[in-house]
């Protein structure tokens, strides 16, 4: 992969911050756009802004064909059977919440379990705490391993007949921790369970393929991986979607109302009531476009490379504390001595180096690790291992500037 | 930006509250106990106010967070300790001008320390920071009031 080719697709990498070229180490909250997406958001706009899947006119038709192609896109990016399994979302929070609201609540009741783990993002335990108090069920955690792993026995311990679902992020978003889903969803599926993925941070990084990860959910966000902001995609197998009730009720959704009882369309649209998000959906289209000519699997070995050669690096720091396993995902979660995580981040800042300070959506993981907050330095395909002695560099005068007071 | 701006921010004042807080630790006795969190960044602050007559009698907070919102929240039980409720609000609505980079008229009012905190105005992200304790007093005050 050419890094400088890469970065010259991305107009907001080449800016200055605070004096400093900007060194953008924040892509697991929000991943920069490429040109191509950022055009393709401009075409639809100028050209053929119109709603969808009504009117007879030329717009319509060209919007509801650049809509309906960017779902064959998504389908394709996670090996869907079908696009009736690809449903577009705000993103991967109202997927998990889809999820939780239509099949949680129609499958789950008193005596039933949920199993999640500590280290997920809010919108993957949110969710769960609000059904189960709705229906009666018990939310179970799996325990972690010290270096923020997952063991299957625990998983095989924990998951029994009693679990009606069992909902996991794919890669954490705090310890990079890769999670083995697809030996999960074995075990779930062993039980009669239904296996949610959260994929908000697998998606943008790796390839995937949802029929042989044998998730009955996938859940991911459009602007991690280099579409808008806005977008995302619920994934679910068609059998089960199609039992599913929607969660949302008006316009678009519906195939026949009466005054007093409606009928919905079929899958996907059911799942899709009001105006849809059109310009993200072309718009992600577009970043998918973008992230496979590159290749995934080249994506993926450029950020483990960063990754590795972040953690040999910043450990050479004196007082660095990193967080999770050594295989890891792009990105790296740290404390630098008692330099508090804000502290840090806007000294980093004034150098012009962008990184996450604070406790990542994840508070139960954050007492689990026994801090209040933490830094995270996050990485994709735009990133170099130049940024990332700048970022070192950057850590060692925050140590100095902090230097006297500890 | 040079060490020069961070200096505006990170002033030696502040780091002196930081690493010798004042007023850290809790009231013995049943004192008004007001918890707030910056749901953003993960800090906390407990403070505690022993109001008695219109007065503030004693303050005190406990908590994990920042430079800025640790330092804030010594500087602020120093500030308001011994003094009329009234003043006390009155130093918040100063404070929450000072960190809006408004020109302030303290009057009689004295904010000794805490004026160093102004340069946390140039950096928006961190005001949220240096107001925590301030919030929390206000919350203590209104629910006191109530009583």
């Amino acid at each position: 992969m050419d890094v400088k080719a890469v970065r010259d697709e991305f107009p907001i990498l080449h800016q200055e911050v605070n004096g400093h070229p900007l060194v953008y180490l924040d892509s697991s909250a929000t991943s920069q756009k490429p040109i191509k997406v950022i055009e393709k958001l401009d075409e639809y706009y100028r050209g053929y802004n119109s709603n969808v899947h009504r009117g007879v006119h030329t717009l319509g038709t060209k919007a509801t064909d650049e809509y309906e192609g960017a779902r064959e896109k998504v389908r394709r990016f996670i090996n869907a059977s079908s696009t009736q399994e690809v449903i577009f979302t705000r993103g991967t929070t109202t997927a998990i919440n889809t999820v939780a609201a239509s099949y949680g609540r129609a499958n789950l009741s008193e005596g039933d379990e949920v199993v999640i783990t500590p280290m997920e993002h809010h919108s993957n335990i949110i969710p769960w705490q609000q059904i189960v108090k709705e229906t009666g069920a018990t939310l179970k955690y799996l325990p972690l391993q010290s270096d923020g792993t997952i063991l299957l026995d625990d998983v095989k311990k924990t998951v029994t007949s009693k679990t009606k679902i069992v909902a996991i992020m794919h890669v954490s978003n705090v310890l990079g921790t890769i999670n083995p889903v697809k030996e999960i969803a074995q075990i779930a599926h062993n039980h009669g369970a239904v296996m949610l993925v959260d994929g908000a941070q697998s998606a943008p990084h790796m390839k995937i393929d949802v029929q042989d990860l044998d998730a009955d959910f996938y859940a991911f966000s459009g602007h991690k991986m280099c579409g808008p902001t806005g977008i995302g995609v619920l994934y679910g197998k068609k059998a089960l979607l199609e039992k599913m009730e929607p969660v949302e009720f008006g316009g678009e959704m519906i195939d026949f109302v009466n005054l007093y009882d409606s009928t919905w369309k079929e899958l996907p649209w059911k799942f899709e009531g009001g105006t849809p998000i059109i310009a993200g959906a072309v718009g992600l289209g577009a970043a998918i476009d973008f992230l496979t000519d590159i290749g995934l699997d080249e994506i993926k070995q450029h950020e483990e490379k960063l990754a590795s050669y972040a953690m040999q690096e910043m450990n050479k720091v004196d007082g660095m504390t990193i967080y999770g396993p050594e295989h890891r995902a792009g990105l790296v979660t740290f404390n630098l001595s008692d330099v508090h995580p804000h502290d840090l981040a806007t000294v980093l800042d004034a150098e012009g180096i962008a990184v996450r300070a604070g406790h990542h959506c994840a508070q139960p993981l954050m007492r689990w690790l026994e801090v209040s907050a933490t830094a995270r330095a996050s990485f994709y395909l735009y990133n170099t291992e130049q940024e990332i002695d700048k970022l070192v560099a950057g850590l060692k005068t925050t140590k100095e500037y902090f230097g006297d007071v500890f | 930006m040079s060490f020069n701006n961070l200096d505006t921010l990170y002033r030696q004042v502040i780091m002196d509250h930081y690493k010798n807080p004042r007023n850290r630790g809790s009231i013995e006795g049943n004192p008004m106990t007001v918890d707030m969190n910056n749901p953003t960044c993960g800090d906390r602050i407990q403070l505690q106010l022993l109001v008695d007559d219109g007065i503030v009698k004693d303050a005190k907070f406990d908590g994990e967070g920042c430079s800025i919102s640790l330092s804030s929240a010594s500087m602020m039980t120093q500030a308001i300790k011994g003094k009329p409720v009234d003043e006390a609000l009155k130093m918040s609505e100063l404070f929450s001008d000072l960190m809006q980079g408004k020109d302030i008229d303290e009057g009689d009012i004295d904010l000794g320390d805490i004026e160093a905190l102004q340069g946390v105005s140039k950096f928006p992200a961190r005001i949220k920071c240096a107001t925590l304790a301030w919030k929390a007093m206000e919350k203590g005050v209104d629910v006191e009031k109530e009583d």
